[in-house]
């Protein structure tokens, strides 16, 4: 493939910044993107071979480490699929607090990204507030689980942890503040008139693309699919409470930070109702669970980068789960960059890979090979530069700062 | 939506199982899967999730999953048999162009051959990885070693 395009820019795979190492080429014909190869496994653990010999207990908390931003989503994912296999109705009071747990992460992980996006546009400023933002929710979550990360809150059958009476106004009050907080900065966002000449008609991908990648969660969103595990399969207690879908129509990375921006008001109307529900409902966390008898079942769980899969099968006679199939929402999200980079230029498809919200890792490290065989090799911060001159020649192209700065300060 | 399938897979579905209503399990054979696929995923417009690679103590077992978000999120699954000997089954690439990197995955971890696939190669693994060790077959230990 490689010996007819012009020149390979491979993005990865290493970079001390980013959660998980990834290897990207790009197939360049001078600026334009004309074809993008995905390489993996620098960071695989064999969590599917290793689960197969632990208690299904710690399974629990073996998938808790597959990912340190989304860490709860693969537990919830997989106490969906054992109690599925074992027909297990957990108490009430867990599901609302499973809804907590999962939705704090999700508000938390989606400041993350709209921090990140920033940085690559050149916008530090996006990344210094988000982040800022971001950390009340920590708070909140060391509060509840006495974890910043890696909570340990699930188990089969119900949840480890309750949440106290006094901590809830306390939560509340945080939650009011940091919805201010995100409110200012969505509106900022959505208004700058930099940002939208920077990000609308890039990385645009269709619904057919979504469809033949099986791509899931806000990338899906954003290009008008509306699927959502939390509606179309309710689990925990997400058919309790009000809250609706939100998707766009155009696809492109500008979509992407609406959908995520705006679902995490969605995602804090859900847990205020859920605090309230935990309040006034009183009752056990958690079911005993004595073994899981033979089967196998399916557990999904929407993270905050899509649909979480777990599968797993027991033979009714040991301890551990006979096999045990984990699918992140990454893995059909990322090869969706064969639709969406293609056409693009190198300068964008920094925010393009961004706006998938996989691991960052890659920019790191790039290499510019011609077909002679000469090479120049870009750091990050070349490439990264790269995209901010982007976002600086728009600036003077349309003549104006954007509102953002005065906004935000 | 289950009579529907049903309906339009008539006698290639030789066995179906309700876990629960959300949850059911198809079992065809190989030979008809790629058919089966094309109903379910183009004319019943249903999401491809992922595929599950077991080994079985006497034959391998591919479960492809499909979700029909709209019908009740229920989960369907297809099940299908393979070979213990030589486990081989026609590639779905030409269907579903994102089930490429997954087959792949499970023909480097499991041995599984998928035939006109068009580029499969190590995903997840070295590339100079030793020939016919699968790491998620039963008999291979954690560290690797047979």
């Amino acid at each position: 493939m490689a010996e007819n395009k012009k020149v390979i820019v491979p993005i990865g795979p290493y970079h001390p910044l980013l959660e998980e190492p990834e290897y990207f080429q790009l197939y360049c014909d001078g600026e334009e993107v004309v074809d993008v190869e995905w390489i993996a496994g620098y960071n695989h653990r064999g969590i599917e071979k290793l689960s197969e010999s632990k208690h299904w207990e710690q399974v629990t908390f073996l998938v808790e480490r597959i990912c340190g931003i989304c860490s709860t989503s693969h537990p919830i994912a997989y106490c969906n699929a054992v109690e599925d296999l074992s027909g297990i109705e957990i108490p009430e009071r867990a599901k609302y607090i499973r809804n907590v747990i999962g939705e704090l992460e999700r508000l938390h992980s989606h400041l993350l990204w709209v921090g990140l996006a920033g940085h690559f546009l050149g916008y530090n400023t996006v990344f210094m507030w988000a982040w800022k933002y971001r950390e009340p929710i920590l708070d909140m979550f060391e509060m509840i689980t006495g974890n910043r990360n890696h909570y340990a809150m699930l188990r089969i059958g119900g949840v480890r942890r309750d949440i106290e009476d006094e901590d809830i106004p306390v939560l509340k009050k945080t939650l009011s503040e940091v919805k201010d907080k995100i409110k200012m900065l969505t509106e900022a966002v959505l208004d700058d008139p930099v940002l939208g000449a920077r990000l609308k008609g890039v990385g645009v991908l269709k619904k057919q693309d979504i469809k033949n990648y099986g791509a899931v969660g806000p990338i899906a969103r954003a290009s008008g699919v509306d699927i959502d595990v939390r509606k179309d399969d309710p689990y925990a207690a997400y058919n309790l409470v009000e809250w609706k879908v939100i998707t766009t129509e155009n696809g492109d990375v500008f979509d992407k930070a609406v959908v995520r921006l705006l679902e995490s008001f969605e995602s804090i109307k859900i847990i205020e109702q859920s605090l309230d529900a935990i309040y006034h409902k009183k009752g056990e966390i958690w079911k005993e669970v004595r073994n899981i008898p033979e089967g196998e079942g399916i557990g999904h769980h929407e993270a905050p980068r899509g649909e979480v899969f777990h599968y797993v099968r027991s033979d009714g006679n040991t301890t551990s789960p006979v096999r045990h199939k984990i699918r992140a929402p990454s893995y059909v999200n990322i090869p969706t960059f064969k639709a969406s980079c293609i056409g693009q230029t190198i300068s964008d498809v920094c925010i393009i890979l961004a706006g998938v919200d996989p691991c960052y890792c890659c920019t790191e490290r790039v290499a510019v090979y011609d077909k002679d065989k000469k090479k120049k090799v870009y750091s990050f911060d070349q490439l990264v530069k790269k995209s901010i001159e982007k976002t600086e020649r728009i600036k003077k192209e349309i003549g104006k700062e954007g509102k953002l700065w005065k906004k935000l300060l | 939506m289950i009579e529907r399938i049903k309906e339009k897979l008539g006698d290639k579905i030789k066995e179906i199982k309700f876990h629960n209503e959300k949850r059911i399990y198809i079992t065809v054979d190989k030979k008809d899967l790629k058919e089966v696929v094309n109903i379910i995923f183009n004319q019943l417009g249903a999401r491809y999730q992922i595929v599950s690679g077991i080994e079985n103590f006497d034959n391998f077992e591919l479960l492809y999953h499909f979700s029909f978000d709209k019908e009740n999120g229920i989960v369907v699954s297809f099940r299908t048999f393979l070979d213990k000997e030589k486990p081989e089954i026609e590639s779905l690439t030409s269907i579903i162009p994102g089930i490429s990197y997954i087959e792949r995955e499970i023909w480097e971890l499991l041995g599984i051959n998928f035939i006109g696939h068009p580029n499969l190669k190590h995903f997840l693994l070295r590339e100079d990885w030793q020939e016919n060790l699968y790491p998620l077959r039963k008999g291979v230990k954690k560290d690797g070693r047979e």
